[in-house]
Formats: structure tokens, sequence, C-alpha cells
């Protein structure tokens, strides 16, 4: 064996090998930044406001006495207002996308100007929904007030474009053959699509949404137009309460000249970042659970 | 168990006997034109029909009959144009944008593309399985209980009876009576495609079209879906399209032989119709010189 010629060693050209190496130790440079990145807040936020997290915390209201002041009313004006805002945003969103990808036939000017609306649509500032909403719903023709419900309607704006284009993309991953074996079966299009492409859709759709809601809950600049900057001290009742949201509640105490305010702020941040991850841990189950489920 | 067998002529051909030797030689691919098979009572007429997809014409000048109860098979190279010509048959090429279809194409006497047809009324008398198998992701019961539903409102007590008679039909039963309820897409890919068969007879169908059914699954378990079809052709009437001519060959009664030709002066590529004969003959003593240099492999 000794004797024969035979040779696994690497005849990779050192100038390869440096390349790759390189190349790979960029890539995780970039991934552990990213990540420090998230955990140096965590990390200096925990350090900062640690020792406030209690229940006391979210069940008191906003107060001037750092003692029995907390984030009750913006939370749960956040809950009101991002919820109201899914429910109006998310049936629109998916019969749109259900309309453009199985019922809106061959592409055609009118549909070709419709996508490319929505694409523009998702890239708008927020802060331009908050002036439309403004303008439309607080004031103008209207005139909501600056109310829960006003604020549902510009945040589903904002979210709108981002459900539709979710929810595309998840239908157009449902495979072809779904649809063509219930055709052949004597279905109507409308059955095909509603027995078998609305169910295999709804995994991508809802993982989809609850990213784009998680996204706005952290939202404020819109809302900062709407009236949600103020000193609330109670929990919205309907469509037509006042309100405040958990970005906002932070910002004002941010901006208390008294540093114990401050912190509060910084534990405020912890509440929300903490809503923002559980969300998101929530869409990752539930894409496990129905791949998992799918493939059994 | 309640089959209503069709009057189920022996599908006699009432082909006249060409005369031999009667027609010059001259063609260079034509031995004779072939006079037409006809039959008694054809589950499909197509006379001069074509398909075209916006200016491309993927086949045309089709004329033929296709028989009940029996299995007919198209064979032909690549884009020759036969899957396209089986799809028209139950309107499911309708489903790709520009698809149209020229000339007449009459299922018994009714005409399959008059304004008033109802492509799903025929896509129901007309079953399609496709060349991959397609079960739906749901379990083997609601996959075969799919058709029924979609059709009507059946009883609970009804739709068992449906499932078991048509898994029995399509000789799965046996393999999955135990695991209704569980997922088709656990099924191996020869089961599944069976799964398929028996999905598109649980809505009764007249003919069941095959689109390669066999292309992707191995040969034991081709071999069964081939002795299926010879059981299945009592009750319904097959069209397959195969790529593999023994199969052809082996499974069917009749076979329509297509190939691709190509315009020299605007190099469009269109599917033509060669010849359609008994498959006996068509192995063994074809009309045209094309078939037999196609069938003995020395060409496609």
């Amino acid at each position: 064996m000794a004797t024969t010629s035979t040779s696994l060693q690497s005849r990779v050209s050192l100038d390869r090998r440096i390349k790759d190496f390189t190349f790979t130790t960029f890539l995780s440079i970039s991934i552990v930044a990213s990540l420090a990145f998230i955990f140096y807040i965590i990390y200096r936020l925990y350090n900062n406001a640690g020792f406030l997290l209690s229940w006391d915390l979210v069940t008191f209201f906003p107060s001037y006495d750092i003692d029995t002041a907390g984030f009750q009313s913006s939370i749960m004006g956040s809950i009101w207002v991002v919820g109201f805002a899914t429910l109006f945003a998310v049936p629109i969103g998916v019969m749109t996308a259900l309309y453009l990808e199985e019922f809106a036939g061959k592409r055609n000017r009118f549909t070709a100007l419709l996508e490319l609306n929505i694409q523009n649509l998702a890239g708008v500032p927020a802060v331009v929904f908050g002036l439309i909403g403004l303008a439309f719903i607080a004031r103008g023709p209207l005139s909501w007030g600056f109310t829960v419900g006003s604020a549902a309607i510009v945040l589903a704006m904002l979210i709108l474009p981002v459900i539709i284009i979710i929810t595309r993309e998840a239908i157009r991953a449902v495979p072809p053959s779904y649809k063509e074996g219930a055709l052949a079966l004597g279905a109507t299009h409308w059955q095909a699509v509603s027995k078998l492409v609305i169910p295999s859709a709804v995994p991508g759709t809802a993982t989809g949404t609850i990213l784009a809601v998680s996204r706005a809950i952290g939202e404020s600049a819109p809302l900062l137009l709407l009236g949600a900057l103020s000193f609330v001290t109670f929990n919205p009742t309907g469509l037509d309460s006042g309100f405040t949201i958990l970005p906002l509640a932070i910002f004002k105490y941010a901006s208390d000249s008294r540093e114990e305010f401050q912190v509060l702020a910084s534990a405020g941040s912890l509440i929300l970042l903490a809503i923002l991850f559980a969300m998101n841990l929530f869409a990752i189950l539930l894409r496990d659970y129905t791949l998992r489920k799918r493939n059994i | 168990m309640s089959m209503i067998f069709r009057q189920s002529q022996a599908n006699k051909v009432s082909k006249e006997e060409p005369k031999k030797g009667s027609s010059p030689m001259n063609s260079s691919a034509t031995r004779k034109p072939s006079e037409p098979l006809k039959f008694v009572d054809p589950v499909f007429t197509l006379k001069d029909v074509a398909v075209s997809y916006g200016d491309f014409v993927a086949v045309s000048d089709v004329n033929m009959q296709i028989p009940s109860h029996d299995i007919t098979a198209f064979i032909g190279p690549s884009g020759c144009g036969k899957s396209t010509l089986l799809r028209t048959l139950n309107r499911t090429n309708d489903l790709i944008p520009g698809a149209k279809v020229h000339g007449s194409l009459f299922y018994h006497d009714a005409d399959l593309y008059h304004p008033s047809a109802s492509a799903v009324e025929v896509r129901r008398r007309i079953g399609m399985v496709f060349q991959k198998p397609n079960p739906f992701p749901k379990s083997i019961y609601e996959n075969i209980a799919f058709g029924p539903k979609v059709n009507g409102r059946p009883k609970k007590s009804e739709l068992d009876d449906i499932v078991e008679k048509s898994l029995k039909s399509a000789a799965l039963w046996d393999e999955v009576k135990d695991r209704l309820n569980e997922s088709a897409l656990g099924l191996s890919g020869g089961q599944q495609q069976r799964l398929c068969i028996a999905r598109s007879i649980a809505v009764e169908p007249e003919v069941i079209l095959m689109d390669e059914p066999c292309s992707a699954l191995d040969p034991i378990a081709t071999l069964r879906i081939e002795e299926l079809m010879a059981e299945l052709k009592k009750q319904y009437t097959i069209v397959i399209v195969t790529h593999n001519m023994q199969q052809a060959a082996r499974v069917s009664s009749y076979t329509a032989f297509y190939v691709t030709e190509v315009n020299l002066t605007s190099d469009r590529r269109t599917g033509k119709l060669v010849e359609f004969n008994e498959t006996k003959k068509m192995f063994s003593t074809p009309d045209d010189e094309r078939t037999e240099a196609y069938v003995t492999g020395k060409m496609g």
C-alpha cells in the first residue's frame, strides 16, 4: 500500500484556498456583526432597566409619579390599533392577492398598472400615510378625530401592500398541479381555489402577515400625526376612543428630563422587544408546524 | 357494485379494405394515404383539428375517431403535439392563456368547444391523470372524496362507498384500507398514481385521459398501472399519451403516431398525425414509412 502513488492531498492552489477562506470569514463576520448589534441593544437595555421589570410595569398607567408609572394604556392602545389594522388589512389584502393571482386572467395593462402601484405603495414612507390619515380620516371628509379607528385605518394602509405581496408569493408557491387535478375532476375554478389553493397558501400568508403586523407594532411616525403622542391614562374602549401606543409612550418617557423616567423608557423598550420577539417566534413555529404537517 | 356497463360494442372497424398497390409510390414519406379508421359510436370525432398558442400552431390537420371502451395510445417524438391534443380532449388546454382550438372536436354528438359547452361539465365526464402523480395534500380518503364533494353533496355513507369502490377499482384498497386518514403524500409514487386514477374514477367519468402516467414510475409500478388499465377499459374509454413504445404496444388497441413537421421556409414546427391504426398493425406492418422508422427505432 505504501508504494502506491495515489495522493488524496488537496491540489487546490494556495491562491484559491485563500480566496475561499477570506470569503467565508467575511460572511461569518457579517452575521456576527448583525447579531452582536441586537444583543448589545438588549444587554444595554437590560442592564439599564432590568431591575424595573415586573408586572407593575404593564399594570400601571402613565403617571407623573415614577412609583406608579407604567405602560398599560399604551400596550392596550397598541393592541387595539394594530388588532383593528390587521382586521381591516388581512381580508382586503388576501382578496386582492387572490384576484390578481387567480382571477385577473391574462396580464394586461390594467393588472400591470395594479401591480406597479402595489409595489409603489409598499415603498411609500409611513409618515406619508400618516399625513393622508390626518387629512382625510382624522380631519377632512371623515373627521373621525384622533381615535383608534383613524389610527387602525392608517396602519392598515401601511401593511396592506406588504400583505398583498406576501399572499401572492404564497399563492404562487402552491403547486399548479393541485388546481389542475381539481379541475380535471369537474371542480369549478372557485372550488379549486377555495378548497386547495387557499388552504395551501394559509401558512405562508399567516407567517408573512405576522411579520408585517410586528412591524406595524413598532411603527410610530404615522400615529405621531394622529394624536398618539399624548398622556392617556385609560385603555381604549372602542374605535372612537383616544389612544396612545407603546413606541410613543416610550418616546414620551425618554424625553422627560428626570432620569428615572428615562430608565422607565428603557424598560418599555424591553417590553416592546419582547412582544416583537414573541410574534416572530410564533411566526417561525407556525411555519415549521404547517410545513411538518404537510410533509407527513 | 352497481357498475353501469354501457352497451359495449366490440368497436367494429368499418374500415374499407385499402386497395393494395393501387397508389403510386412516388411520395417519399407515405406509402399510401391510409383510410381513416371509423368506429361505431366513437367517443371522440376530430375533424381538421388544430391547436395554437398565439400564432404558434402546436398541432394541425388532425382527423381521427377514438373508440369507446378501449385504449387508444398517442405516440411520437417530443414536441409533436400529442400531449397538447390530449389536453384539448377535456378542455384542460383552455387553462393556458392564448391556447385556441380550431376545426371540430365532437364528444359523441356534442361539440366540445361549442360556446354553450361548459368546460367544468366536460372535465367531469372526461377525467385526466397527469404525468407526475398529483395527490392533494389531504388524507387518502379526502383525495377520493374530493371529486364527489365538488360535484354534489353526497352523504357520508355514500362517500364511504365511493371511496372503497374507487380504491378497489384502482387496485389500491388492500394497501391503504387501514390508513385512509393518513396523508396521501406518504404513499409511494406508484401508489400515488393509482390514487390519482382512483380519484378520477370516483366521479364516474366516461373517459380517462392519461398523460404519460408512468413516466415518473419504476418498472414494477408501471406494470401495475398497465394491468389496471387493462382492467379499467371494460368500463372506461382510455386515451394514453406515452413515450414508451413498448407500453403503447402492450396496453393499447389503437395507436396514433404523430411527428413534428418543420416548415423549411418559416422554420416553424407543427405536430401532424401521421397514422392512426390498430396497434398490432402499427407495430408490424404500418401504412406509413415514418411510422415504421419510429417504431423500429430508426427515428425519433
